[in-house]
C-alpha cells in the first residue's frame, strides 16, 4: 500500500532517533568503565537505564507495538529501585538493616 | 490483534506525525547534550547536573512522543505515567547519589564549597562559631 509521505518522514526521524540513542548509551558506558568515583559509575548506570527507557519509547512507535511502553516503565521503575540500592549500600554499608 | 493495530496506526493523521517528529527531535538532541555533559564535565556533581536534567527531558520528551502517538489507546496514558515517574524519580536517586559521593568524602573543585548557612536570626544560634567568622569577614 502507498504511505502517505509524513509517515515516511516520521519513520525515519524514529529509526534515525533510536540509532543515534543506542550509539549514546555506548558512549554513556565509557564512564562506566573508566569513572574515577563509585559514584561516577552509579550516575553513568542511571544514564543508560534512563537511554533504554528512551530507547523503548521509541521503539514502541517505530515498531507500532504498544507494548514496549509497559517496557519503558518498568525500566524506569527498576532504575530507579537500583540506583536508591546502592545509593544507600554506600552510604550506610548495608541495603536493609 | 496485528491487523487491528496496523489499522489504528495508520490512522496517524500529519499532525500527529509532526507531533511525534518534533518530540522526537527534541528528545534527542536532551539525550546528546547530556550524554557530552557526561562524559566531559570534570567531577560527579557536575556530571550529575548534566545527567539528572538533560538526559531526564531528553527521555520524557520522547515518552511524550509515544503519549501522543498512542493517545486515544491505554499505552498512551502508560506513556504518560512514564514521565511523570521520571520527573519524580530523577531528582530524587541524584540527590541520593550526591550525599553519598559527599559522605564518601570525593573532592569538589577547586574554590567549591558547601553552602554556607544564611547568617539570620535563626540560623545565628544553630552554628554561632561560624555565624561570628562570616561577620568577622565582613
Amino acid at each position: 500500500m502507498a504511505e502517505p509521505a509524513y509517515l515516511a518522514w516520521m519513520d525515519t526521524v524514529l529509526f534515525a532517533g533510536l540509532a543515534l540513542a543506542a550509539g549514546l548509551t555506548l558512549l554513556v558506558s565509557y564512564r562506566v568503565i573508566r569513572g574515577p568515583t563509585v559514584p561516577d559509575r552509579v550516575v553513568a548506570l542511571d544514564t543508560i537505564g534512563t537511554n533504554v527507557v528512551a530507547i523503548a519509547a521509541l521503539y514502541a512507535i517505530w515498531s507500532q507495538q504498544g507494548y514496549f511502553v509497559g517496557v519503558s516503565l518498568v525500566l524506569a521503575i527498576i532504575g530507579f529501585i537500583s540506583t536508591i540500592t546502592v545509593a544507600r549500600y554506600v552510604t550506610e554499608g548495608d541495603i536493609i538493616e | 490483534m496485528t491487523a487491528a493495530e496496523t489499522a489504528a496506526a495508520a490512522t496517524a493523521g500529519p499532525v500527529r506525525a509532526a507531533l511525534v517528529i518534533l518530540l522526537t527531535v527534541v528528545g534527542s538532541f536532551f539525550l546528546v547534550v547530556g550524554t557530552i555533559g557526561l562524559l566531559r564535565f570534570p567531577n560527579v556533581y557536575n556530571r550529575m547536573h548534566a545527567t539528572s536534567k538533560a538526559t531526564t527531558l531528553g527521555a520524557a520528551s520522547i515518552a511524550l512522543a509515544a503519549t501522543v502517538y498512542y493517545l486515544p489507546h491505554g499505552d498512551g496514558l502508560m506513556a504518560l505515567v512514564t514521565v511523570l515517574f521520571l520527573f519524580l524519580t530523577a531528582p530524587t536517586g541524584a540527590h541520593m547519589i550526591s550525599q553519598a559521593a559527599q559522605r564518601m568524602g570525593v573532592p569538589f573543585l577547586d574554590g567549591v564549597t558547601w553552602p554556607k548557612q544564611v547568617a539570620s536570626g535563626d540560623a545565628d544560634t544553630a552554628d554561632g562559631t561560624d555565624a561570628d567568622a562570616a561577620n568577622g569577614d565582613d
